[in-house]
């Protein structure tokens, strides 16, 4: 399954390792939830970053305390029709400021790539080939938005009022 | 009559067909015995255990370019093995709405 | 009217690009049907007995004599030259193909018309009081805040996948038109006492197999705040919705669930975390929206012109002037229903040269503007009193005069087994032999207001619940039986009504009504007390054994 990131399909650095089997000595891995809160310090002091897959049936609230040392969280999309995890992305995100890599699993599609990033993820595990292919010309499907998010863009509103500033101001 | 579209399991109680819509046009098709579909209910393939019923189910549902909302549906077969739809909900499919669509001309009340 | 500016266009247009290879995708087997269908039904089509169905959006009601011409066009072009008007005031197409989806779609958005989000799990349309900006005593028009709301909600990343539909309406006057106690989030506009405007907004109504009328959880959010809050209650509903049983999925089931304090207070919790946010309304926001809508300027015009005292004298038109035109905010001017109920037709229709018909009639006598009621009846909401007479002489030549509005015969159904899919049984033809059972205009108007509901299945999209009568059809061993009940309301006093007795059959069912309706004509008080008001007063128990007394 392509990982992308960046834009792009990128090599994932990070491992998934199930619950149960042993930790590779070194290096980025990606841990259940279950597993990260039995002992979050063990997995901080290894060498290699500590990334989380966390459900989409649980607040992120047991999440927060960890955040600024998680090098990715993984949030879920069971069915893509699922859209907890754009509530859980967003406030991570834009209440809890978190700044590490956010990747979308499960059923991650090309339709739902603008919502995604609109909700803050950077990082997509991608269920078909030609879908992460096709990710960079389908972020561009999308030149105008209604609603602010944590993305930073100009919304409608606020874009109509920098118009007509700018047009009274003789611009 | 209560919706095919939550069948759960897969039991008839008579002769019966597989259909579904055209998926660019949404048309009502029958699935024939060829593993195809056709317009003509009289082109129907018809089935009369459960076992066989699920097996074109399952044929036709794999056919997912072709036709979507696939279901088991029953007919009646009259004189001559002529195939006729087993409840109301099929005669509309085949033969359309029971109430007269609008005249296109202005103010013709519509034939009930 | 708002007027769509660049920014609106290029969403629209960005939108049709979108779907148009979402389909090709479709076509060529990329895209299979699971993974197709939420896209398709995000623009509003849905697969029906017979064809595809096309749910095009009609944003609080609200159209131009351009985009109604345009709705024309479609019906004629990609349809079988008519279209259905809904409960929710959009308009629907019954025959459409989908592979020539994203033509019509291209062909509605040059006028700044679309489907987006008409169905799918996600926010639908923000509905509205037909005669907004028009009514006499209305606080504020509604729909600057429906537009605003429309927008907030439009491809809105966090809340596009829901567990469920989710529906607003907004109300601004005393007497609701717009059903706003069963949608899942319901607005009432006031003044609070500095005189600025809010909302009482009201959570988890709706109707379908568990109905629920909805339940205030905050009496006063400032206009400032609506978007902020509104994102609160969204916010909880996708998280602690239900997704593992699709009729259990409304947030009127949460609400039901938690309870109303609880949930108040975890909306409440959300809220107070990012009311200062990015969502506050500031004046210069709402401004600017409320800028975009054109008022027509009214001319001083006198409230009995010559015209109309002439008129008086036929009775026909008299009869329909007392039944169809409505008292409007500028002296001289009327607001005018039109009926989509001919006696005999199916409720909500019209056909493309009745549009195109009417579409001429807005642009003289109505500033261009027409609206689309819950109710499946049309209005034009500007026409100088002195028009009256020609306008009325106009819409009869094309069936769009029948002076039955708000009468028995004025019936609400949805479309049934005739074409959907999701029915048990056929609405059309019931709503039809009514029409013609009550067809006498006297007859009606002695029975007086009376409203009729009807639905083909659970769902509800008849809205029968809340019919002073409401007809249900179900399925009994292969048969369309019909459970009644009277005595709903879907106004500011609302109220889902009562069973009356046993299901009857498909032929009983006229004959049940007339029998309820004699029942009434019976019991009433005085004649000027309203059906409705008689089952209130009495109970369901004298009607039941009057109609079931010889069954």
């Amino acid at each position: 399954m392509p990982l992308v990131k960046g834009g792009k399909i990128t090599d994932d650095i990070f491992v998934h390792v199930v619950d149960g089997a042993e930790l590779p000595a070194d290096g980025a891995v990606l841990v259940s939830a279950a597993r990260f809160l039995e002992n979050p310090e063990a997995l901080f002091a290894r060498s290699g970053k500590v990334g989380v897959i966390w459900p989409n049936n649980r607040d992120v609230d047991d999440l927060v305390p960890h955040l600024e040392r998680l090098g990715a969280v993984a949030l879920v999309f069971p069915t893509f029709r699922d859209g907890r995890a754009y509530s859980q992305a967003r406030l991570l995100r834009e209440r809890y400021l978190y700044r590490g890599e956010l990747r979308a699993t499960g059923q991650v599609l090309r339709d739902q790539f603008v919502f995604m990033l609109r909700a803050g993820f950077d990082a997509f595990e991608v269920k078909k080939q030609a879908d992460a292919e096709a990710f960079a010309q389908t972020v561009q499907r999308y030149s105008v938005f209604y609603q602010p998010t944590g993305d930073g863009r100009l919304t409608a509103l606020h874009r109509r009022m920098q118009l007509r500033h700018s047009e009274s101001a003789g611009l | 009559m209560t919706s095919p579209l939550e069948q759960k399991k897969i039991k008839i109680a008579g002769p019966s067909i597989v259909t579904a819509n055209r998926t660019w046009d949404g048309a009502v098709i029958y699935r024939t015995a060829g593993q195809g579909w056709s317009a003509d209910l009289a082109d129907a393939a018809i089935v009369r255990t459960s076992d066989e019923a699920r097996a074109l189910l399952a044929e036709s549902v794999a056919d997912d370019l072709g036709a979507i909302g696939a279901y088991i549906a029953p007919v009646e077969i009259g004189d001559g093995g002529k195939i006729e739809p087993g409840n109301l909900r099929e005669q509309i499919r085949r033969s359309g709405v029971t109430i007269g669509l609008p005249a296109n001309a202005i103010g013709l009340p519509v034939q009930a | 009217m708002y007027a769509y500016d660049e920014i609106d266009r290029t969403l629209v247009n960005e939108r049709v690009a979108e779907f148009r290879d979402q389909v090709k995708r479709r076509l060529s087997g990329e895209l299979t049907e699971d993974e197709f269908k939420m896209l398709r039904l995000q623009n509003g089509v849905y697969l029906q007995l017979h064809a595809y169905m096309f749910r095009v959006a009609i944003p609080y009601g609200t159209l131009s004599s351009k985009q109604l011409r345009r709705l024309a066009h479609v019906a004629r072009r990609y349809d079988r030259g008519y279209g259905h008007f809904t409960t929710r005031q959009n308009i629907q197409f019954n025959w459409i193909k989908l592979a020539e989806l994203p033509d019509a779609l291209a062909d509605l958005a040059e006028v700044g018309i679309h489907a987006m989000q008409t169905s799918g799990n996600n926010t639908r349309n923000v509905t509205s009081d037909q005669w907004a900006g028009v009514a006499p005593g209305e606080i504020e028009d509604p729909r600057i805040w429906s537009e605003i709301l429309r927008q907030y909600t439009t491809l809105h990343p966090e809340f596009s996948f829901l567990p469920r539909k989710f529906k607003f309406a907004i109300t601004a006057s005393a007497h609701d038109r717009a059903a706003i106690k069963v949608h899942d989030i319901g607005l009432r506009l006031l003044k609070n006492e500095a005189g600025e405007t809010g909302f009482e907004v009201l959570v988890g109504g709706g109707l379908g197999r568990t109905p629920f009328i909805g339940k205030t959880i905050k009496p006063f959010v400032h206009g400032r705040d609506l978007l902020s809050y509104v994102e609160a209650i969204m916010r909880v509903y996708n998280q602690y919705g239900r997704r593992d049983n699709i009729y259990k999925a409304r947030i009127k089931i949460l609400v039901h669930e938690l309870g109303v304090e609880k949930f108040a207070a975890e909306v409440e919790e959300e809220w107070q975390q990012m009311r200062d946010g990015a969502l506050k309304l500031d004046e210069e926001v709402v401004e600017d929206i409320r800028s975009r809508f054109y008022y027509p300027t009214y001319e001083k015009l006198p409230h009995m012109p010559d015209e109309l005292r002439k008129a008086a004298q036929d009775p026909k038109f008299e009869a329909w002037r007392t039944n169809s035109v409505f008292p409007h905010k500028a002296q001289g001017y009327a607001i005018v229903t039109i009926s989509l109920k001919p006696v005999g037709g199916p409720p909500g229709d019209a056909t493309a040269d009745q549009m195109d018909a009417l579409a001429d009639l807005a642009d003289k006598y109505s500033f261009g503007e027409i609206r689309v009621g819950h109710e499946q009846n049309l209005a034009l909401p500007h026409v100088a009193r002195r028009d009256l007479p020609e306008l009325w002489k106009a819409l009869d030549k094309i069936g769009l005069a029948t002076p039955n509005v708000n009468l028995i015969s004025d019936i609400i159904a949805c479309p049934g087994l005739d074409y959907c899919s999701l029915a048990n049984a056929r609405s059309i033809p019931i709503a039809q032999e009514l029409t013609r059972r009550f067809a006498n205009h006297d007859t009606a108007n002695l029975i007086g207001r009376l409203h009729i509901n009807i639905s083909g299945c659970i769902n509800a999209c008849g809205h029968h619940h809340v019919g002073h009568i409401g007809i249900l059809g179900v399925e009994k061993n292969g048969e369309e039986v019909y459970q009644i009940t009277i005595g709903g309301r879907a106004d500011e006093k609302a109220e889902l009504g009562t069973l009356i007795g046993p299901a009857v059959k498909f032929d009983e069912v006229a004959d049940v009504i007339e029998d309820v309706v004699e029942a009434y004509l019976a019991l009433r008080a005085r004649p000027d007390e309203l059906f409705v008001d008689t089952v209130k007063r009495l109970g369901v128990e004298p009607f039941r054994e009057r109609v079931y007394a010889t069954r």
